[in-house]
Order: structure tokens, then sequence, then C-alpha cells
């Protein structure tokens, strides 16, 4: 007897491969896409300020095609001067191009946003690691370091640390990771938990795995995947908290072009030069909505009971 | 429930310890010493010494610990090192002016945001949520500094409606409002972003619970559907997210203050650090947490009262 005489229904659709379904379900978030899209943009961007070069006729030296003025170079006879069609964005307070600085300056974001998530994941990854399959006083320990972190509010947690280390771009770095790595921790100590249910962990303990290989071989992979869709979006954050701690006066020294403190230069000219304030906030603000949107499609990817 | 209110306000009690105690620290480690900073680079051997006595600097670390404890329980914030005032003076000048800043931007927040999330999360997948949702990210991804400059340049600049920097005279409501009106606008909008994310997500989850259909299948107006039954479950974590941003909040004074030159515990931060005022620093430190501290106990006790299926 065919199955069709039984009234059973062929399945139309394809069946697909987990790897199928999560790019299809990338590809149909047109949020993420706008997100990968523009993210790309800008690492392209930072990675080519200082490159890619075209020769200008009159054979002079080849310039930089992004950047086409040294982001220190100062031309003080028309400091403040309006955007025009030699400087895109105008020039700043000391006469240097805007633009260039802006361009130069994602390098800055993205390296602080890209490292400090990197430090305070991995941080956290082993935190919320070791208290997960160790369990006992290791675990309570830790998750109370983590919930007394979590206490402070991110900025304020930043200054306490960069307070301690002092400013610079290593340090704030540092201090953004520090603040980043509780979130982590506990993501990776819920993960852990959940996986650690699984019988191949049982099993692999059953065959004298020692605690190192299991937490590596079994439970380090199976965790991975949650984490990068974090890291996405806290480097969202960290880049934020930069321009915030930059905007204060404790970030990159000057005169290394960083956005938060192009904004804070402008402040004192918002009524007679707004550009020097506007341009290089506008450039944060796409940034981090970048990053943004990116990690909310990941995560509608990993968590499909949030799509709707 | 009294129950309930006992253990959990017996829980904040060692947080808020841990807390203190790290505060102490930390500013314990803070590069320079305290008196060379209070005296500058070029005071003599003698004078640092002494002030370093004064200060009890010189006190072992746990005896220097218990001090700030016992202090502390006194109410006693110490002296500045930088301008000699009493920081407890200090603070009650400039709390005022964060806690109306915080507390309005909330009011904007709840005010804007949920009726945004509730009418996305009805027309879900439309134009206007589409849009709702994109406006919604960015302003999460607005640094609260940016945000004050752009609300500034339009109606402080442009538009003249409102005074651009400054605070405002507290005994002068009139004045003082009107110095509120920017600072707490840009707040305010931070907040509404994710106030409006999360009743979105809230609402969407509650709309498509069994409960819901009974309510609808039993003839209800729709308007007692969304607004009695499905907004009563979706406002615990609304409460919750209002209660996080809340901490974060007070954190995003610290940029609005600087932005709009506004007197302020944000503001004073920023000073005790840029000076090195470290007894200032710390005590700005210790309100900041005790405030985050009070505010998870609220967020946690609020909870219980919004939604009927949590029993203690």
């Amino acid at each position: 007897m065919s199955s069709k005489s039984l009234g059973v229904v062929e399945p139309t659709f394809r069946l697909r491969s987990q790897k199928q379904r999560v790019i299809h379900t990338f590809l149909r978030n047109r949020t993420a896409i706008l997100g990968l899209i523009l993210t790309a943009i800008i690492l392209l961007i930072a990675f080519f300020a200082d490159n890619w070069f075209v020769a200008l006729p009159q054979g002079k030296e080849p310039t930089p095609l992004l950047a086409h003025y040294n982001p220190l170079l100062q031309d003080t006879r028309n400091r403040l001067s309006p955007p025009d069609e030699d400087h895109l964005m105008g020039l700043d307070s000391y006469g240097r191009d805007i633009w260039s600085r802006i361009v130069y300056g994602a390098r800055v974001s993205l390296l602080v946003g890209v490292s400090s998530v990197a430090i305070g994941g991995t941080l956290g990854l082993i935190m919320g690691l070791l208290a997960g399959y160790l369990g006992g006083l290791v675990e309570n320990t830790l998750m109370r370091v983590v919930d007394i972190l979590m206490a402070f509010p991110s900025l304020i947690m930043g200054l306490m640390v960069l307070a301690v280390l002092g400013s610079g771009l290593f340090n704030m770095i540092l201090a953004i990771g520090i603040v980043l790595s509780p979130t982590f921790a506990r993501v990776a100590h819920s993960a852990t938990l959940s996986v650690k249910a699984n019988e191949f962990v049982e099993a692999a303990r059953a065959i004298g795995a020692s605690r190192m290989r299991i937490m590596r071989v079994h439970l380090l992979p199976n965790i991975l995947g949650e984490m990068v869709v974090l890291a996405s979006i806290w480097i969202a954050t960290a880049i934020r908290v930069e321009a915030n701690l930059s905007f204060i006066g404790l970030g990159v020294s000057p005169p290394t072009p960083a956005w938060g403190s192009m904004i804070r230069d402008g402040t004192s000219h918002l009524f007679d030069a707004p550009w020097e304030s506007l341009y290089p906030g506008l450039a944060i603000l796409i940034t981090v909505l970048a990053f943004n949107l990116l990690g909310d499609g990941l995560r509608d990817i990993l968590d499909p009971r949030l799509q709707r | 429930m009294l129950k309930y209110l006992a253990t959990r306000l017996a829980l904040t009690i060692p947080t808020f310890l841990a807390v203190l105690t790290l505060v102490f620290f930390v500013v314990r480690v803070i590069p320079g010493d305290p008196a060379t900073a209070a005296l500058g680079d070029y005071a003599s051997q003698e004078a640092v010494e002494a002030l370093r006595e004064r200060m009890g600097l010189n006190e072992p670390l746990y005896m220097q610990y218990f001090q700030f404890l016992g202090d502390l329980a006194r109410g006693d914030l110490g002296k500045s090192m930088i301008t000699g005032k009493e920081i407890s003076g200090m603070v009650k000048q400039v709390l005022p002016y964060t806690l109306e800043l915080t507390l309005s931007a909330i009011i904007v927040g709840a005010l804007l945001g949920i009726p945004i999330g509730i009418h996305t999360a009805r027309n879900s997948n439309t134009l206007v949520d589409y849009i709702g949702r994109i406006t919604s990210l960015a302003g999460l991804s607005v640094p609260a500094f940016y945000l004050g400059i752009l609300v500034m340049l339009l109606f402080a600049i442009k538009l003249k409606w409102f005074p651009a920097v400054g605070g405002g005279d507290l005994s002068d409501w009139k004045s003082n409002l009107s110095h509120l009106a920017l600072p707490s606008l840009t707040l305010g909008l931070i907040m509404t972003a994710s106030v409006t994310r999360l009743t979105r997500s809230a609402m969407l989850n509650v709309l498509n619970e069994d409960f819901i259909r009974t309510a609808r299948a039993k003839g209800l107006s729709e308007r007692v559907v969304v607004f009695r039954h499905a907004l009563r479950a979706a406002l615990v974590p609304i409460v919750s997210i209002i209660g996080i941003w809340a901490a974060n909040l007070i954190a995003d004074s610290v940029l609005t203050e600087t932005v709009f030159a506004r007197p302020g515990l944000g503001k004073m931060l920023v000073g005790a650090i840029m000076q090195r005022d470290y007894t200032a620093l710390q005590s700005v430190m210790v309100i900041y947490t005790g405030f985050v501290v009070i505010i998870n106990l609220l967020t946690d006790l609020v909870y219980s009262l919004v939604d009927p299926r949590i029993t203690h």
C-alpha cells in the first residue's frame, strides 16, 4: 500500500541542515543585513584610513583615498572653517580636517571595542566556566563577586578602574574589559550549567577524562557560540563606553583622534562651529547602531522564540 | 510578604557592605599619595608627613577601614582634600539636582515608552513597528552626551526655548524647571528607547497567551483585553527594565551634567577624579552604589506588587 492511499501528505518543503537554516534566518532578517553592511563599511574605512593611495594630478605625492589630510596637521589660519569641497566636514579648532580625524578615529573605536570585548569575554568565560563546572565553593565565591561587580553601572565602574590605572588607550581597553566581564561570566555560567547536564559530559567523566579536558573539549565548544553572539552586542556597548570616557577626558591622550574627545573639543564652539561636534557624534551613532543591529540579528538566530 | 521584605532587606546589607569594601580598597590603590596630591608636588617632606598623620593615613589599613565604616554609619563623609569643605554639605547641595534629573527622566521614559511599545506590539511587522524598532535601537546607540548636544543645539541655540547650561535656582521653581527641561528630555529619550523595546517584546509575548484568547472569546472589549489583561502581565519585565535603567540613568547623568554644565553628583564625581580628590571620590562612589543597591531592592519589591503570579 502506498503512502498516498493512507492519506499521508508528502513533505513539500525541503529539509534544511542547521547551517542552511542559520544562513536563511540571517538573510531574511533585514535589520541584521543592514547591520552587517554598515559594520563592513566601517571596518573597511578603518582599515584603509592611511593606505589605498591615489595619485593626484600635478605630480603631487600620492594621498590616501579616504583621509586626504594628515589628521594631526594643523592649518591654523583656517581654524573652525565650515565644511566645503576640500574639507567635507570642516576644520576643528586647531585647523585639523575633521573627516580625516573621523576616519582615523574609527581605528581607536574599533580597536577598543573589539579588544576590550575580547579581554572581558575571555575573563568572563573563564570565570563562568569554572563556576559552572566546578560548583560548590568556587561557584559561590565567583558568582557573588560577579553580583557585586554588576552592582556598579558600567560607566561608574569604568571611571573607577581608570582612576586606579590612569588614563590612556591600553588602560581604557583593560578598564572596559573588566567592566564587561561580569555579564559574560553570568552567561557562560548558565550556559555551562545547561551543557553540563548532558549525558556526553557524564560519559566523558565515566571514561576518566580530567576536569581540564572536559572543560576544554566538551564544555567550551558548546558555549562558545552563545558567547560570540554576546560579544557582537557588547562591542556596541564597549564603543559607547569608550566614547563616554573620551568625552569626560579620560580616553586616548591627545592629539590622537578619538570620536569622544573630538566632540568634547567641539562643545566650546557649539554656537559658531557646531560641525566640530556633530560629525564625530554621527560616526559614533552609526557605528554603535551597526553593531547593535548585527548583534540583534545574531541573537534572533540563536533564540528563535524572540523572532516575531 | 513581610517575611520576603525582611529577607530581601537582609540580603541587601552584605551586598552593600561588599560594595563599600571594594570602593574603599580601590580608592586606596589609586596611584599617588593623597597627602602629596592635596599639598602639591613642591610641599616639604615634613608637611606631607604631618598631613598623612592628620588624615589617618599612617594607621594600619584595617584601622582605616573600620574608621571609614564607622564614619559612614554616623553619616560623616569626611572633608574634601582639595577644598577642605565638608563633603556631606557638598553632596547635600548637588544631590537634589541629580535626583530631580533622574526622576524626571524616568517619568518621561515611562510616559513615552510604554504607550509606544504597546502600539508597536499591536501593529507588529507593519511600517510603524519597523520605524519604531529602528528608532529605539538608534536611541540605545546614541551616547547620552551627543543626544544632549543635539537637544541643546535645537532647543537652546536655534529655538531659544530653554537655557542651554546651568542648573537654575532650586528655590525658584520656574528657573529650576526651565533648566531641567533639556537634560531630562535627553535622558528621558534614551530611557524611552529601552522602555519601548522591552514593552513591545513583553506585550508580544503576552498577547499570544491563552488567557488573552480566552479574554477575547469572552467578548471583552479590545481596550480591556490590552490594558487590563495583557499590560498587567507584561508589566513585570517592564518594571525590571525601568529599574535596571534607573541605575544606568544615574551613570548617564554624569555625561548629561557635564554637557549641560549642571551641578550634580556626576559632575562632582568627574571633578573628584580629575583633581585626585580621594575623599570626595570615595564618598560619591559610595552614594552612587548605594543608590543602585536601593534601586535593585525597590525593583524587586515592585515586581511582587504588580505581578499576581509572584507570591512570597
